[in-house]
């Protein structure tokens, strides 16, 4: 992938996050141990301060290098949840991807997630987000930068009413219905400032 | 050390370090025990290579046991054994067990000598769904 290009994927991606720590840490205060934006905006400083290294490198290596740092600085669950979900792009992804290559690396990084997580769509997590996404990104067609973003929205706002069956927010139960899921929300983010990037 | 060594992970230092007293009451030196608790920060949370250290300092070529507090102690330390080299990794194992009883449970079923499977089974055994 052009480096110009790379850099900008991941500073996006990076500057969305750590702009909405604040916000992804109140949701997680709803319904979770409220601190997913700061361990978010941890990690992606980590990567941010490394950006040049980090488009220097070919695509797979970039997004292995992101995982490892994912993994060692968020200190949250979402640090090998996220580590994960990069990791294994790198590992799948093709250098240039195509449309079909980024579906099928997309669709093993979101079945690698499920397994560290031991958790599937439905359970009010970053799941929910990323498998209807996956799915869309599969689908392919026309405009698709512009419908993995309301795709990725719709499912985002989805994830209110439900309960939660993993992770911390799992303990309230009932009380984790009308919260949108703080690891949903920080997909959305991230799958939008991609979808931004790559539509300019 | 041929006995199992014993590892505590949990989101709190002070929670960590607590329940490696525990245990080290129980068994003295005759299992090697680590423990680690907080993010890279000192915040609360888990940190991937500090746990990893603390597989290496408890190392022993019986195994590892591991026990963790909440979801993310347990996520971190899964990835922590899948990071750890080949011929380490298949010798760590998680227990599904309260931190403070299954960790005092498992070193003292370690000190015994057992192998690292009936460490496993022995905190185990405090958990209703195991």
């Amino acid at each position: 992938m052009d480096q110009a290009l790379q850099k900008r994927l991941i500073e996006a991606v990076a500057s969305t996050v750590i702009a909405h720590a604040e916000e992804l840490t109140n949701l997680d205060s709803a319904i979770g141990d409220g601190d997913h934006g700061l361990n978010m905006k941890r990690g992606f400083t980590e990567v941010m301060a490394d950006v040049d290294g980090l488009a220097a490198k070919p695509l797979p290596d970039a997004l292995r290098a992101i995982g490892t740092k994912l993994v060692m600085k968020i200190g949250g669950a979402s640090g090998p949840l996220y580590g994960t979900l990069f990791l294994t792009l790198g590992k799948e992804l093709a250098d240039p991807p195509t449309p079909s290559d980024a579906a099928r690396a997309f669709g093993v990084a979101v079945a690698a997630v499920m397994a560290r997580g031991k958790s599937e769509p439905g359970q009010k997590t970053m799941l929910d987000v990323l498998a209807p996404t996956q799915a869309e990104l599969a689908a392919g067609g026309d405009d698709l930068l512009a419908r993995l973003k309301s795709r990725a929205a719709a499912s985002a706002a989805a994830t209110v009413p439900m309960r939660a069956i993993r992770g911390r927010a799992s303990f309230l139960g009932e009380r984790s219905i009308g919260h949108m899921d703080p690891g949903a929300r920080s997909s959305w983010l991230m799958i939008e400032a991609v979808c931004d990037v790559l539509g300019d | 050390m041929t006995n199992v060594g014993i590892v505590i992970v949990s989101h709190s230092a002070k929670v960590a370090e607590g329940a490696a007293d525990m245990v080290r009451q129980m068994v003295g030196n005759s299992v090697r025990v680590a423990h680690t608790g907080g993010n890279s920060e000192g915040g609360l949370g888990t940190d991937v290579a500090a746990i990893m250290a603390a597989i290496d300092h408890a190392w022993s070529d019986a195994g590892v046991a591991i026990l963790v507090d909440l979801g993310g102690a347990e996520t971190n330390s899964e990835m922590a054994i899948e990071m750890l080299g080949a011929d380490r990794r298949d010798r760590v194992v998680m227990c599904n067990a309260p931190i403070v009883e299954g960790a005092v449970i498992a070193a003292t079923e370690a000190s015994g000598g057992s192998p690292l499977d009936l460490v496993k089974r022995a905190a185990e055994e405090l958990s209703p769904e195991a």
